[in-house]
């Protein structure tokens, strides 16, 4: 018989599924157990990390009481005397600042690759953007101490005497009237710590913004030229919209990035322990800059202090992080299921 | 027909309709039928045209001027600010420009897109000033043969340029990430194949917790190596304490490039090997791994460039010394980041001269993995030379016996009817 008949219900119901049976070669058993193996190793490694920073953190934390912790400007671990509201309130002003410039220069940057250069321009300008990623942050701390610190103090100058009037652009102990060139109370301020971390922050930003932008689909890039849109508009109408998800995430990985940032602040600040609100003014910290200033200094006690101001800042950049991947996660198949 | 008198049917994308003229109605209709005499049309362009380059050129030109007018000649102003008094001027005057030949929507375009190349060319030109700063100020240093071929054993704090270098610092460098590397390439990749091509519970826990990873700032890497290695078990910096500071950041971001790569491998590639009576190991080492072979690498090149410039955590863990140690288990080590950092903290000229020569260094030594990586990288994932089909051709042809013998020793055991046997039973 060359044709077979199409099976009846009945005969349906009483069929059980087929099991599959996979025999695992004895390599393929091998190799699925190394790699196994394999990712329970990191798996302990990234977990032992978590966990010691954890235990020893949430330690010393409970020596002097959550509340008292958080509240506490000074860092005498000796005497158990330490919080960490002023190196927090540091690290947060300096993000802050590094924010407001890199955002908007990321952005220009990224509409600038997806939208205007074209050809080899565009090529270049991406290459550059990961180049300048790959910049070591001691270079970047160099060159901000010693270069952009000099040229940066005279504007500082010039925002306090003007605009001194917003409390936080505001320098105590200047005379705005004076001649002199007194620029000592603008150095290692929060605000050129800032600045650099900017421009470290620039390229994530820029590259995940790029990527966002390079998604917004080309039918209605070209929908909205041929119904006579500017360049203009056609970003504000379509780019900006699809790539809003790329737009917050990539903003967030960049502040992740700028919370975490050690070494260029380390060179550039001068430490306060003590809630600094004027940005332009000599004085500045952040959690970073700290461990890295205190922690050769430290007995066992004093280590799980900073073990703790570790943790607070793990977890702050942790949070961070996860929030933007879970935006741009949630953006990208928004935008897939629409094109 | 009377619609198209008026003026001719163009459009211009960068220079919209210069002269009024008498009122037009608010649609044209087509031409139907080409009137004998009538001009030919002019085509849209697309681009910059000679009037946009003009005026920008204008532009720059008066902006230029009148910042050199304000600070130079007049002296209003001081002359650090000349650039940026300038570039408003230049934003002013090219906005005037548009304004007089054209609408408002062509003057808030232009405006912006000479924003957005102001971006891109302050983006490029930081990275520009910050690798020409960093090379101008080392290369007091740099020029001495001795800076790479002697450590500082017997150069004092005093000691010119000439005496003295950071072979040391290179040495230690060179063994940390060397060390790092061979910890986190086999895991990394071990680890990446395991989320890719074994998959589980276990996967989906192990993903979750690399990205976390990611998070983690490389201070916080350095005093958790300092706490749980330096403090507890060596007692004393060293070398190996760092390169593991650096493992533990660099592996997170080893995985996820090199897990994202692997999810380009298309799919039926892997379905072809299956087919063909592969294995599962067979598959992923004879083709889903050379399919990204150039991927990998260039993910292991960035992770390398990345990792020799990490500072924070080695300056925890390594330990300062201007002399030669060769073993990474035993007494301080000093990469070049660190030595970098350590002598531009000195008050004496000739080391911070050192300290810049040492960052320049550094930042070489990026620059070159970086175009390296480019290179590799700009291969396409599965795209093949020539000289790798020549080879995968040749081992093709190597293999081919293997395959024969053992079809004929197949076909011999299975006797003489083994089409029968072959199949599946119903």
């Amino acid at each position: 018989m060359s044709t077979v008949m199409p099976r009846s219900r009945a005969d349906e119901a009483q069929d059980t599924p087929r099991t599959l049976h996979q025999q695992l070669e004895q390599q393929d058993y091998l190799f699925r157990t190394v790699t196994r193996i394999g990712g329970g190793i990191v798996l302990a490694i990234m977990v032992l990390v978590g966990l010691f920073l954890a235990g020893n953190g949430v330690g010393a934390i409970s020596d002097v009481g959550l509340g008292k912790f958080l509240t506490t400007q000074n860092w005498a671990p000796e005497t158990n005397d330490f919080g960490i509201a002023a190196v927090l309130w540091g690290t947060v002003q300096i993000a802050t600042v590094a924010l407001a410039v890199a955002m908007p220069l990321a952005l220009g940057t990224a509409l600038f690759i997806t939208e205007v250069a074209t050809g080899w321009m565009q090529k270049a300008l991406t290459s550059l953007i990961d180049l300048l990623a790959a910049v070591p942050s001691v270079v970047f701390g160099l060159w901000g101490a010693y270069m952009l610190q000099p040229n940066v103090v005279d504007f500082s100058k010039w925002l306090s005497t003007w605009f001194g009037w917003i409390p936080f652009l505001q320098v105590d102990g200047v005379d705005p009237g004076s001649p002199l060139r007194d620029t000592v109370p603008f150095t290692a301020s929060a605000f050129i710590a800032g600045l650099v971390v900017a421009m470290m922050i620039v390229p994530i930003q820029t590259s995940i913004m790029t990527e966002s932008f390079r998604r917004a689909p080309t039918g209605e890039r070209e929908g909205a030229y041929a119904l006579g849109a500017t360049r203009l508009g056609m970003i504000r109408t379509v780019v900006l919209p699809f790539g809003r998800g790329g737009i917050i995430g990539g903003t967030m990985l960049g502040l992740g990035r700028a919370l975490g940032e050690t070494i260029a602040i380390y060179l550039i600040i001068s430490p306060v322990y003590a809630i600094n609100f004027h940005v332009l003014e000599k004085g500045a910290n952040s959690i970073a800059a700290m461990i890295a200033l205190k922690y050769s200094e430290s007995n066992e006690s004093a280590m799980s202090a900073l073990m703790a101001a570790g943790l607070t800042l793990f977890v702050i950049t942790m949070l961070v992080n996860i929030t933007a991947s879970a935006i741009m996660a949630r953006s990208r198949s928004g935008a897939e299921s629409e094109g | 027909m009377t619609t198209t008198d008026d003026g001719p049917t163009t459009f211009e994308v960068t220079d919209l309709p210069t002269d009024p003229g008498p009122r037009r109605p608010a649609t044209e209709l087509p031409q139907l039928s080409n009137t004998p005499g009538a001009p030919d049309e002019v085509r849209v362009r697309l681009g910059v045209g000679r009037n946009h380059i003009l005026s920008l050129a204008g532009a720059a030109a008066g902006g230029l001027a009148m910042g050199l007018l304000l600070t130079v000649a007049l002296g209003l102003i001081p002359l650090g600010w000349l650039f940026i008094v300038s570039y408003l001027w230049f934003l002013l005057l090219y906005t005037a420009l548009i304004h007089l030949r054209q609408p408002a929507p062509a003057v808030r375009n232009g405006l912006l897109t000479v924003l957005l190349s102001s971006a891109g060319a302050a983006v490029a030109g930081t990275l520009g000033l910050v690798v020409m700063f960093t090379f101008a100020r080392g290369q007091e240093a740099l020029f001495h043969l001795n800076f790479f071929t002697t450590d500082m054993t017997g150069a004092g704090p005093l000691s010119g340029l000439d005496q003295g270098g950071v072979l040391h610092a290179l040495v230690g460098t060179l063994e940390q990430i060397g060390i790092a590397l061979a910890i986190t390439i086999p895991l990394g990749m071990t680890t990446a194949v395991f989320l890719n091509e074994v998959g589980g519970r276990l996967a989906r826990i192990v993903r979750t917790v690399v990205e976390a990873m990611t998070a983690l700032p490389s201070v916080v890497a350095g005093l958790f190596i300092y706490a749980a290695v330096v403090m507890a078990i060596t007692h004393q910096t060293n070398g190996f304490a760092a390169s593991l500071a650096i493992t533990v950041l660099m592996l997170p971001i080893m995985i996820r490039s090199a897990d994202v790569v692997l999810r380009l491998v298309p799919g039926n590639l892997r379905e072809a090997g299956l087919a063909l009576g592969a294995g599962q190991w067979r598959v992923v080492w004879h083709i889903v791994l050379p399919t990204v072979r150039s991927g990998l690498t260039t993910g292991v090149i960035l992770a390398t460039a990345h990792g020799i410039g990490e500072t924070a955590p080695v300056l925890l863990t390594s330990g300062f010394t201007g002399v030669m140690n060769a073993n990474p288990f035993s007494g301080p080590q000093t990469p070049l980041p660190l030595a970098a950092l350590d002598y531009v903290r000195s008050p004496v000229p000739e080391v911070v001269a050192r300290g810049f020569a040492t960052a320049a260094f550094l930042l070489f030594v990026v620059l070159v993995l970086f175009i390296i990586a480019r290179i590799i990288g700009g291969q396409d994932a599965g795209k093949q030379t020539q000289g790798q089909a020549r080879r995968a051709a040749a081992k093709s042809r190597r293999d081919l016996p293997r395959i024969e013998r053992n079809h004929a020793q197949l076909l011999a055991s299975l006797g003489a009817a083994p089409s029968d046997n072959m199949q599946e039973k119903p």
